[in-house]
């Protein structure tokens, strides 16, 4: 049995009286530690999807199951970063990752205790040295690193990332990309990354969820990305598997399933 | 940040000697301290002349307009002599009716503050609880909008007949004044949280009180602030008909005093003293607020 499993999921909008399905029979078995990327063409239901397995949208039918117990709420279990990077601004960026931390081992864990845990996971993304900073005086990158901190420090068992480089720059994304892959090597977390991003998606995942265009949008391939941890960037250029695995992305979203503008 | 720049200034004037660093440091320094004050001062004159100028220009005018005898209002100059006692000392006491007026603003600010921190609370928690939902939201919007443009005066005999004494009429009418833009701003601030807030929240799981505390009353604060500052203002505003009710030593009982035994000048005399503090009520509010709320404006 897998550890995560989404099972025959439809999720329909009803609003005003008009129903628009977005995602139509969606199946997927996760397994422990597997880095996975969902890519699609926007407004497929990437994001639908991901919050259904986080619990904020509920699913029409189907289920999302976790070791084989559903879910349907939203819990640390299951942290999510979100697209937007959505830190709290009135709080430090120590602050931001502690108020998941107090949640998650509130009961469970000294005061100490939980701050030492707080300050491991800014090290972990190298912002210990602005932890008193606000989410306005830091960078979008660093931003970005304090949402992937606090969603560690919940000790999730499924990390939940919706395009989390999607607003950065190449080079600070590059640098991000080396860091979650370096994270995911060290603490070996069951990750369901959505990104627009072919390269990223061949370069971080186990496998490559494909998603046909919307509506009523389901998986339409998944490909399997046979290359060796821990993987560099640069040797990668050259791989052919890597290759191979681009031009099957490619052609899915470009060939066979070309965005429909009226859609 | 400026700092390195300061610093490199003097030493690149040394460079070419570096014997002479000893000898040149402090003077630069010292130019730059003199040069800083007299910009700050530069700036303090740009702020305060032109508001000083306007008011002599206004009394100026004032003087000539009511310089006749019979002028039906008094000019500057018969103020000054009418009431001199009241404007050169705000805290003489010569009786108990007869007492500065600092004192009596001191008592209206006492009352405003009961009035007002009651709007405040409950204006925050029905504004938070209303702005939860979109129906209650909806049905509540316009009678709010309503009931926010009646003036305090026509409030005093609803609470009088309900309160039956005057003075807990008094702070009623300055509540009840002051209260709707509090519960209309806080339910605009709650509805308009980002729903990445309530997904962040979602997903850390916080409980109903930790919500309150620790993502809505932040993240609605701007708006709860502006809320508050047009409440202090109004419910300013609602001080002389409140003291119409209560009498006793109140700037607005001065001033209806004063009317009915026909003293216009002290009047005059207390309205600036109402003006000014009602300023520096608002100027209190507003630092209060841009202090709470630094760094909320989401970036
Ligand atoms: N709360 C909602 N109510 C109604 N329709 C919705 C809602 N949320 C999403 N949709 C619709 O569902 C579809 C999928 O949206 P979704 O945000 O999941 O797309 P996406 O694949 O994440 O797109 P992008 O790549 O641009 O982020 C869109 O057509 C959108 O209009
Ligand atoms: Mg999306």
């Amino acid at each position: 049995m897998a550890y995560l499993k989404l099972d025959h999921i439809d999720k329909v909008f009803s609003r005003g009286g008009r129903d628009s399905e977005v995602l139509r029979d969606v199946t997927l078995s996760v397994e422990r530690g597997e880095y996975i990327s969902i890519i699609g063409h926007s407004g497929c239901g990437k994001s639908t999807l991901l919050n259904i397995v986080a619990g904020l949208t509920p699913v029409t039918r189907g289920a999302v199951l976790l070791e084989e117990r559903e879910v349907n709420a939203p819990g640390p279990d299951r942290a999510v970063v979100f697209q937007n990077h959505s830190l709290l601004p009135w709080l430090s960026a120590y602050d931001n990752v502690r108020l998941g931390v107090d949640k998650a081992f509130g009961a469970s864990r000294s005061r100490a205790e939980r701050h030492d845990w707080t300050m491991h996971n800014l090290d972990l993304v190298q912002m210990a040295h602005a932890k008193d900073k606000r989410p306005s005086e830091i960078s979008g990158g660093m931003k970005q690193r304090i949402g992937i901190a606090r969603a560690l420090a919940m000790e999730p068992k499924v990390l939940l990332l919706d395009e989390p480089f999607g607003a950065l720059d190449a080079l600070t994304r590059a640098h991000l990309q080396d860091s979650v892959m370096a994270l995911h090597q060290k603490l070996g977390n069951t990750v369901l990354m959505i990104t627009h991003d072919v390269d990223e998606a061949v370069l971080l995942s186990d496998r490559i969820v494909m998603m046909t265009n919307g509506p009523a949008a389901h998986i339409g391939e998944v490909l399997d990305v046979a290359l060796p941890r821990l993987r560099r960037r640069l040797e990668l250029a050259t791989s052919p598997v890597y290759l191979k695995c681009r031009q099957r992305v490619l052609e899915f979203l470009y060939e066979r399933h070309r965005y429909v503008e009226a859609a | 940040m400026s700092k390195p720049l300061r610093k490199t200034e003097p030493m690149s004037t040394t460079t070419p000697s570096p014997a002479a660093t000893i000898v040149s440091l402090p003077a630069p320094a010292v130019n730059l301290w003199r040069g800083r004050l007299m910009q700050w001062l530069r700036e303090m004159a740009a702020t305060i002349l032109p508001p000083l100028i306007t008011l002599a220009v206004i009394l100026g005018v004032w003087q000539i307009m009511c310089m006749k005898p019979d002028a039906a209002l008094p000019s500057p100059a018969r103020i000054w002599s009418e009431a001199r006692d009241l404007i050169v000392d705000p805290f003489f006491v010569a009786g108990p009716q007869d007492i500065g007026l600092g004192w009596r603003v001191l008592t209206s600010l006492q009352r405003v503050g009961i009035g007002f921190g009651l709007a405040g609370v409950t204006g925050i928690v029905v504004g938070a609880i209303i702005g939860q939902s979109m129906w209650t939201m909806r049905g509540l919007d316009p009678i709010f909008q309503i009931l926010r443009t009646v003036p305090p005066l026509a409030w005093l005999p609803i609470s009088l007949a309900a309160f039956r004494d005057s003075r807990p009429s008094a702070i009623f009418v300055i509540f009840i004044t002051s209260i709707w833009p509090i519960i209309i701003n806080t339910a605009v601030g709650i509805r308009n949280i980002p729903q990445d807030y309530r997904n962040v929240a979602a997903v850390v799981r916080l409980n109903q009180i930790e919500f309150f505390w620790k993502i809505m009353i932040p993240s609605a604060a701007p708006y709860i602030f502006t809320g508050l500052r047009i409440g202090i203002g109004l419910s300013w505003l609602a001080i002389v008909a409140a003291e119409m009710l209560t009498g006793g030593v109140g700037v607005g009982f001065f001033i209806w005093d004063a009317w009915n035994s026909s003293r216009l000048a002290d009047i005059f005399v207390a309205l600036a003293y109402i003006g000014l503090t009602g300023f520096v009520l608002d100027r209190i509010v507003a630092a209060v607020g841009s202090f709470a709320t630094r760094g909320t404006q989401a970036s």
